[in-house]
């Protein structure tokens, strides 16, 4: 009984996901739906163009801009927030600015950084570093603050050195905040480069889609929404692996608590 | 004990002497008044920088201006009603999937391959098909705002103590009383949770919205005032933005603090 | 030696510690016992510097105690929260040794191995603390803190938050401990029957604002067991002179 159960969940899981796409297929395909092409229109636009010439053209640029942007305020909000973590008075000053960036919708700066470094490459990393460093800098203090006192009593009571407390207390003390606000950050610089490139660009993932719709390539503009889709879910999961190599300890502990 | 570690670290504004309670004031105050100092003896470009007094100055007079109030209630309506239509569906999705083997298995996949796309990049399409108005800014949102509901609701269920359903059990409770009394309020705190971030998104893409495609509201205002080359207007806006997402997420904050009060992390006496 | 010279503490505006004056003597076993929310916790945190008293002071050979002491070892009651997660056993016992430049990595290794064995853990020294049973954690954390070679090892209700057969078994390998490497032990605990048991003389602290209500030399032979020693006359009467004075009852007959 339990054994046939399981196989049910299992063959529903794998089941649903090709029944829906066969039912768009099914759907579009004598349709002839302008804005719902067949799915056979969509994936000939997926192979010819973005995975033939627009991999260096188009998506090459868009990752760049994100993993620059990203890894650039990952450096500096972990840097900050461990000045703002460890300082308490540091961090209540700074409190009511650091939250006022943090709920500022992102998008409101895009204008923002038009204006005052134009529409290169380099006002958009900017723009995804500057967006992305509030959660990370939140979650890093929030994580250094959170750290439980007999840790670093611990530490203090051994004699064990102030740079070997950052290091080797702190930091992996912070380590699974930084991971959340890290997850945070990466799909807002998502968000950032595909709306730069939307308003402002010559090449990009977000360009290409946008043009396609402005000359009314559906197919090309479906199968760009899909490739974004590709980017994100890889960019996650590229997160979630080194997390869960960094993090392992976190993980056991957690489960051992339950 | 840690008032006696905070001195050490670093010695901030006036060392120990000034109260905690004035130091976000004064922080405010000192960042503020730095900037405005840096742009006034011309380190920052006054082109690009206004002076912050200045920014505050402009906002004062968007606020008698019936344009602002304009825009700020579209984004605000726009904004509410997506977040009401998300929390709905997603709440109702995720209580299905917490509660039903089956339905959970069947979507588990459409999930985690839908909900990486990046809600923005789906904006060509909606305006395409939705057209230029409030009904695809409300669209989006809405999509955006589901996926952090419903994931936060379906933890939720999944989490809720097998003890507390074994004791309703033991007492009998059916199982629709079960799901009602006992399985959703222990997972409100996450569904809580869930509104929250989605409240969040939501707001990020209504301005998306406003700002890309330039559909009335805060962002389209920010929008006009940059290609107006309006520079104390534009950081006004902005200004005005930050403030409404801040007050958006203390409103929250509040709201669940009130509800949840039984929540252990809500509770003011344990520590 | 050690000695709590009219030590006092404030908290805010609270009293918790009044006045306190006791001495450690080298090599002696003593207990510090006392009712829940006296500043037991307090009066050890200030003995080992990790909390500066707002009077009085703290002496190690003389020299007053500002920050923690390379003599003094601790042992907290949560061992869950003093031991690193992220570390293994053996990462956590060699932690606080990574900067003595007089052991090479060989004399460092057989250190750990050995605190560890002498605390039966080792098997476990692979593996992380919360893949351990909570006796095994607190075994954990009095393996780093004999690893350290301190002259003093201080306590704090190190098994409050175990069972009470590991109790047990915790408490005849601190005294087997307590033997083989010659220290001071300085011992909190809530439990009047783990004072009398372990100590050779035992601290009885009143409610706060704290002082010391008494001190008592224990007559009990060096060597205990946790079934004769407990039926000892010596050790009943210890026990009840203990209880009636925290409880604060006059004692009958």
């Amino acid at each position: 009984m339990k054994r046939n159960g399981r196989t049910v969940l299992i063959a529903l899981e794998i089941a649903t996901p090709f029944v829906l796409v066969t039912l768009y297929a099914l759907w579009a395909a004598p349709r002839d739906s302008f804005f719902f092409p067949p799915l056979g229109e969509i994936l000939a636009a997926l192979r010819a163009d973005w995975f033939g010439e627009r991999i260096l053209s188009d998506i090459w640029p868009s990752i760049r801009r994100i993993l620059l942007g990203f890894s650039l305020s990952a450096i500096l909000a972990v840097g900050l927030g461990f000045a703002l973590g460890l300082s308490r008075r540091a961090r209540i000053a700074t409190a009511p600015l650091v939250e006022f960036f943090r709920a500022l919708p992102p998008p409101a700066l895009l204008p923002l950084t038009i204006l005052v470094l134009g529409v290169g490459d380099v006002a958009k990393v900017l723009l995804i570093a500057l967006v992305c460093l509030f959660p990370i800098l939140q979650n890093t203090i929030a994580g250094i603050t959170g750290i439980d006192p007999t840790l670093r009593e611990t530490a203090r009571m051994y004699g064990i050195t102030r740079r070997g407390e950052l290091l080797h207390v702190v930091l992996p003390g912070a380590l699974p905040a930084i991971f959340a606000g890290l997850r945070t950050s990466l799909s807002l610089a998502v968000i950032m480069m595909v709306i730069s490139e939307f308003v402002a660009a010559s090449n990009g993932i977000g360009f290409g889609i946008w043009q396609a719709k402005r000359l009314f390539d559906i197919p090309l503009m479906w199968s760009g929404i899909i490739i974004l889709g590709i980017l994100g879910y890889i960019l996650n999961m590229a997160l979630l692996q080194i997390e869960s190599r960094v993090l392992a300890w976190h993980r056991g502990a957690r489960k051992a608590a339950e | 004990m840690m008032e006696d570690r905070a001195k050490t670290p670093t010695r901030f504004l006036l060392g120990a002497t000034v109260p905690e309670s004035a130091l976000p004031w004064l922080g405010t105050l000192a960042a503020i008044a730095l900037v405005d100092l840096a742009v006034r003896i011309g380190m920052l470009p006054a082109a690009f920088f206004p002076p912050p007094s200045v920014m505050f100055v402009t906002l004062g007079a968007l606020l008698g201006t019936a344009s602002f109030w304009h825009g700020l209630w579209d984004t605000l309506w726009t904004w509410a009603a997506s977040l009401g239509a998300a929390a709905v569906l997603g709440i109702a999705l995720g209580v299905g999937m917490g509660a039903s083997r089956y339905l959970y298995a069947s979507l588990r996949l459409v999930v985690e391959f839908l909900r990486p796309i990046p809600s923005v990049a789906l904006i060509p399409a909606v305006i395409l098909v939705i057209g230029v108005d409030f009904g695809s800014k409300i669209f989006l949102a809405a999509f955006a705002a589901f996926w952090p509901i419903l994931i936060q609701t379906i933890y939720g269920m999944h989490d809720v103590e097998p003890q507390a359903m074994d004791t309703a059990r033991a007492y009998g409770m059916p199982g629709r009383d079960r799901l009602l009394r006992v399985a959703l309020p222990s997972a409100s705190p996450y569904v809580g949770t869930g509104i929250r971030i989605g409240s969040a998104v939501a707001l990020i893409i209504v301005v998306t919205m406003e700002i890309v495609v330039g559909i009335p509201g805060l962002g389209e205002l920010i929008l006009q005032a940059r290609q107006g080359a309006n520079v104390e207007r534009t950081y006004a806006l902005i200004l005005a933005a930050g403030l409404l997402g801040m007050s958006l997420n203390l409103g929250f904050a509040r709201l669940e603090a009130r509800l949840l009060f039984w929540h252990p992390s809500h509770r003011k006496d344990t520590r | 030696m050690l000695a709590v010279e009219q030590l006092g503490r404030d908290f805010g505006a609270v009293r918790a510690i009044a006045e306190i004056s006791v001495t450690f003597e080298p090599d002696r076993f003593t207990c510090i016992v006392g009712p829940s929310g006296c500043g037991k916790t307090t009066l050890l945190k200030c003995i080992s510097g990790l909390l500066p008293p707002s009077r009085g002071r703290v002496t190690l050979h003389g020299r007053p105690v500002t920050r923690p002491p390379r003599e003094m070892a601790l042992v907290f009651q949560d061992y869950s929260r003093s031991l690193f997660p992220w570390m293994t056993v053996r990462d956590n016992v060699a932690f606080p040794l990574r900067k003595r430049r007089d052991l090479d990595a060989a004399a460092l290794r057989e250190l750990v191995e050995e605190s560890l064995a002498a605390v039966g853990l080792s098997d476990a020294i692979g593996r992380y603390p919360w893949q351990l049973s909570g006796g095994m954690q607190q075994r954990t954390a009095i393996a780093r803190a004999i690893a350290y070679q301190p002259e003093i090892l201080l306590m704090d209700e190190p098994f409050a938050s175990v069972d009470a057969q590991t109790r047990a078994d915790l408490e005849d390998l601190i005294l087997a401990i307590r033997r083989r490497y010659s220290m001071t032990v300085v011992f909190v605990t809530h439990d009047i029957d783990e004072s009398v048991y372990l100590g050779d003389r035992v601290v009885v602290l009143g409610p706060p604002p704290t002082q010391v209500k008494e001190v008592l030399e224990v007559g009990l032979p060096a060597e205990r067991d946790q079934i004769t020693t407990k039926k000892d006359p010596e050790f009943l009467r210890l026990r009840s002179h203990v209880f009636a004075n925290i409880m604060n009852r006059e004692e009958q007959g």
